[in-house]
């Protein structure tokens, strides 16, 4: 018996799937990753959207995406046919909102599991719901979870905030969440001064010591760990560090092969 | 493909370096319009994570050294300059070929090619897919001045009259693209403009063959962080069949599109 496949493509880097089906390398993937939708389109922000930072990179795409009628219409059903393990990564404006997506979703063939998007950088600018307090992080999540089959996984996406980053875990948890995802972008700046998210290896020590806390202090929990992984060898430090999956995003951006290679690796490591 | 490919060449041209690059599997899928995105700086650590994209500037699917493609590059910026500084035999990663490809008429008709600067090089294998149709082809050149001016002499081979301006001018008509649009249309009588260059220019070639009553093709040029359809960081203002406006991915929407979609007034020029 092998294990599942550990290795999952992060929110907002792997385009509707289609992309990366053209290169050949979808079906290497443990689970795809939706980009975040809302209940309505969402135009997204102006350019230039991406910055280079040192081994990063400085987002502001602004949650560009078709709204949840287009997505159920036009994206699902393909993920669905391709049977690629699909889940759908969701952002809200209100409580409301929130329980309105998973409620659609759960009926939706093809959705394995949502990942609730809680750290958004500046959710409040691009008009969510706040959901940075931990107790407003387990409201989100315990709504959407109500609304759902059993069988389908609620994950709670975490920013990159050692200092709180157990507290607000241990919420979701309690909430209902089977698992939490550390870490989401951290707040950052463009160089023209509005705001974004920093992602990429400049990330990655910072998700390492979340996962690290985390690990130590809910040992039952189970953490899909994402930040600057870029092969095999950082994904196995992340799996070392306390995840039981790993999630690949900014380096798809780099070379869209990545996932498919690392999840080449580390299947190697199963006897 | 994503593929790793080796430099054969580079070769000095006016300002720009022209690159050859044993890349099997992108040369033998490529169509006029398609471009390349290539990784910058040293793999490990990965201190450059966006990714760069080239027009495919000419394919060899056979040859001495298997398949190879050609771009050519403008050193302005840190990724431009790293590109301009290679030499033989050093590694570049690259995926292609990528984007929606110039369409192809499917009878013969007159066909005005208009490129600017290191961008006219993606027009020469159009020139030449154009000629294999009988199509008319006229090309239009232009430039700042000689340096940045690219394929004045290749273009006579493919084109059956070809036109330049350069800022200074120090080769051909001084003046700009826009300048030398309206009568070289009126006197071609072209049925399509195919356009590679600037904001400013292919703005300038959708509002000429508009007024020309011709269809416009522009391959707009944008940043593309990922060039590969993922990130939804290169957002192109167009408008669609259905009169709705909204913004597409250049990188794989684009990059070659209808000259009368795009909400030019909207594109920030880079």
């Amino acid at each position: 018996m092998s294990r599942p496949n550990p290795v999952m493509v992060a929110s907002g880097c792997g385009g509707t799937g289609r992309e990366l089906d053209s290169l050949g390398v979808l079906d290497a993937l443990g689970t795809f990753v939706t980009r975040t939708i809302t209940l309505d389109a969402r135009l997204g922000s102006a350019a230039p959207r991406v910055a280079e930072s040192p081994s990063g990179l400085v987002n502001a795409i602004g949650l560009q995406n078709p709204g949840l009628d287009q997505f159920l219409t036009r994206e699902l059903p393909w993920l669905a046919a391709r049977k690629v393990r699909t889940h759908v990564s969701i952002a809200g404006s209100t409580l409301g909102e929130y329980v309105d997506l998973a409620r659609r979703l759960g009926q939706s063939p093809g959705v394995s599991g949502i990942e609730v998007n809680l750290s958004v950088p500046d959710a409040l600018a691009w008009g969510l719901f706040d959901a940075q307090e931990p107790f407003q992080a387990a409201r989100v999540v315990a709504a959407v979870r109500r609304d759902l089959p059993r069988g389908i996984e609620v994950h709670a996406k975490l920013g990159p905030d050692p200092a709180r980053v157990v507290e607000s875990a241990r919420a979701v948890a309690e909430a209902g969440a089977d698992a939490v995802v550390l870490v989401n972008a951290a707040p950052a700046l463009l160089p023209d001064g509005r705001p974004g998210g920093l992602s990429g290896p400049a990330l990655r020590p910072l998700a390492l010591r979340c996962i690290h806390e985390v690990r130590t202090a809910l040992p039952d929990l189970s953490i899909v760990g994402a930040g600057g992984i870029t092969d095999a060898s950082d994904a196995r430090e992340f799996l070392a560090a306390g995840a039981d999956a790993v999630q690949v995003g900014t380096a798809l951006l780099h070379d869209p092969t990545t996932a498919a290679r690392i999840a080449a690796d580390l299947r190697g490591d199963t006897p | 493909m994503h593929v790793t490919g080796r430099v054969l060449t580079v070769k000095k041209v006016g300002a720009y370096r022209h690159l050859t690059v044993a890349a099997p599997g992108i040369a033998e899928r490529f169509r006029p319009g398609n471009f390349v995105a290539v990784s910058i700086g040293d793999l490990v650590p990965r201190a450059h994570l966006a990714r760069r994209s080239l027009w495919i500037t000419g394919v060899k699917p056979t040859g001495a050294h298997g398949a190879t493609v050609e771009m050519v590059v403008e050193a302005t910026g840190v990724g431009t300059q790293w590109l301009a500084e290679l030499s033989q035999d050093d590694q570049l990663e690259m995926t292609g070929p990528l984007g929606r490809p110039f369409a192809l008429p499917k009878e013969s008709v007159t066909c005005l090619l208009v490129g600017e600067g290191y961008a006219a090089g993606m027009l020469f294998p159009l020139a030449e897919r154009l000629r294999e149709r009988s199509c008319v082809v006229t090309m239009l050149l232009g430039a700042a001045d000689e340096p940045h001016l690219l394929g004045a002499l290749d273009a006579r081979r493919s084109a059956r009259s070809v036109s330049v301006v350069t800022g200074d001018g120090s080769v051909g008509l001084r003046g700009t693209l826009a300048d030398a649009l309206p009568d070289l249309l009126a006197s071609t009588g072209a049925d399509v403009v195919y356009g590679a260059g600037s904001i400013p220019t292919l703005h300038a070639v959708a509002a000429a063959a508009e007024q020309h009553g011709a269809w416009s093709q522009v391959a707009v040029q944008v940043a593309q962080p990922c060039g590969t359809g993922l990130c939804q960081g290169c957002p192109l203002p167009v408008v669609g069949e259905d009169g709705v406006g909204r913004l597409v991915r250049a990188c794989a929407d684009g990059p070659v599109i209808r000259g009368d979609r795009v909400r030019w007034n909207e594109l920030v020029t880079p």
